[in-house]
């Protein structure tokens, strides 16, 4: 892939769910390391637009391109994802936890499970199950899950949710650390306020359709 | 890219330890079997000859039901913080993930039939005039039988909304064939008659369905 090129590109992508229309021909193309804050009001179309993206949602018509290929399997151990929900087991410790999802990346070395825990800000040595976790520290858990490949590509969906002020803060900094690294990171997000500053661009979403890219906070015209 | 047998060996190593914690599905179902062991004995005074007749039909009927206990929790624990999202984000092959599932319940089924084999034998004063030892085959190939398919239609009832009673429908009439092999195949060995046609058929089975559903499971994993 040329410097030009697009890490992640999406052409004429529409979703339906029976008759409701999810995606309505979202075009775009994003460029590497970049951190992308996706916004719009609940039913605007992100989630799907981020699952469509991590290969858990097909797209009734249009084409998804991640890193030049369209076969999201041909790519996804460059890809971290991060969901609403943990994608943790309650019953087992963030390390156990780590240490499973590592095998299925084929990652043999133990220390990596450590190294990203350790990165967002959470004690690998803690050993209580997940599910004593406060709401906060399972978010935390769950981004050191999406970290655990070293991915290219990042994609957040919430990440902040229910997370304390000073916790999402630190969440920020390391996604700007890791995006200064050279990855592309794309945050849906309802807390736009904290990627102020942090973010490169703020894609706007509105009825399943991308209605403005724009550096700034401010809404672009037409918004409701 | 992982290996697959190292995938199957963790994911079955994370349930087992998973089990080991919540004991949802051991408890279930030998409770389940327990019940249906007294409440048989209650129903029927049978004589020893009588016995060794009905007593193949009743251990496999107890044991079926107690297996659609455990099979539905395999899956259960996956939904449970979208945690099956994680997989199929991974580069992890969807047959290593069906296979770990299997062998899991095989193990699950098979602790139960030893703990409930006992009870059955003194329950019904059973003693097997044919080489007792087959019954060891018949036990892991109809029991084989059970869980793979039983794995197989849990994960396709998933996403369906009363997948408690899904499972059953979908899982007992395209077992009649190995359930016939099992119970004739049993009886057959505690009257001294042959069993060999009844293994060969379970056998057979086996292999189609367990070939059928490696084959399948990809799509009904990725199955929105």
């Amino acid at each position: 892939m040329t410097e030009t090129t697009p890490v992640v590109a999406v052409s004429n992508l529409i979703k339906q769910f029976g008759r409701f229309a999810a995606l309505r021909g979202v075009s775009a193309e994003f460029s590497s390391g970049k951190l992308y804050g996706i916004l719009g009001d609940n039913g605007a179309g992100k989630t799907t637009l981020l699952r469509t993206l991590a290969g858990l949602t097909r797209p009734t018509s249009g084409q998804v391109t991640i890193l030049g290929a369209q076969k999201f399997h041909d790519v996804c151990h460059q890809v971290g994802y991060m969901a609403h929900p943990s994608l943790l087991y309650d019953e087992m410790s963030g390390l156990e936890n780590l240490a499973y999802f590592a095998h299925l990346y084929g990652i043999t070395d133990a220390s990596r499970c450590a190294e990203a825990i350790r990165a967002v800000g959470l004690d690998p040595g803690l050993t209580r199950p997940v599910g004593q976790y406060s709401q906060g520290m399972r978010q935390r858990m769950s981004l050191a899950r999406a970290l655990l490949n070293d991915p290219k590509i990042l994609l957040l969906d919430e990440p902040f949710s229910n997370v304390d002020a000073h916790s999402a803060t630190d969440m920020v900094r390391l996604l700007t650390h890791i995006r200064d690294a050279g990855k592309t990171i794309f945050v849906v997000t309802h807390q736009a306020a904290l990627l102020e500053g942090a973010a490169d661009e703020f894609v706007w979403m509105q009825d399943g359709l991308i209605i403005g890219r724009i550096h700034g906070l401010k809404p672009p015209e037409g918004t409701d | 890219m992982p290996a697959p047998t190292g995938i199957t060996r963790a994911t079955l190593l994370k349930d087992l330890r998973l089990e080991w914690r919540s004991k949802d599905a051991i408890n279930s179902m030998l409770f389940f079997s327990l019940l249906v062991v007294v409440v048989f004995s209650f129903s029927f005074d049978p004589n020893a000859e009588e016995s060794r007749r009905i007593a193949g039909g009743l251990i496999w009927v107890a044991f079926l039901f107690a297996a659609v206990v455990a099979l539905n929790q395999t899956w259960a624990r996956e939904l449970r913080n979208q945690v099956l999202d994680a997989y199929r984000v991974s580069p992890a092959p969807a047959n290593s993930l069906f296979l770990a599932k299997a062998i899991g319940n095989f193990i699950f089924v098979s602790v139960l039939e030893a703990l409930m084999t006992p009870l059955f034998i003194i329950f019904y004063q059973l003693r097997a005039l044919g080489p007792a030892w087959q019954l060891l085959i018949v036990a892991a190939l109809g029991t084989w039988a059970l869980v793979v398919n039983g794995t197989f239609f849990a994960a396709m009832s998933l996403r369906t909304r009363s997948r408690e009673i899904m499972l059953p429908l979908l899982l007992f009439p395209i077992s009649i064939p190995a359930i016939l092999g099992m119970v004739q195949a049993t009886t057959a060995i505690l009257t001294g008659e042959g069993a060999r046609v009844w293994i060969a058929l379970l056998l057979s089975y086996d292999l189609v369905f367990t070939t059928a559903c490696l084959l399948l499971f990809e799509t009904v994993l990725n199955a929105e």
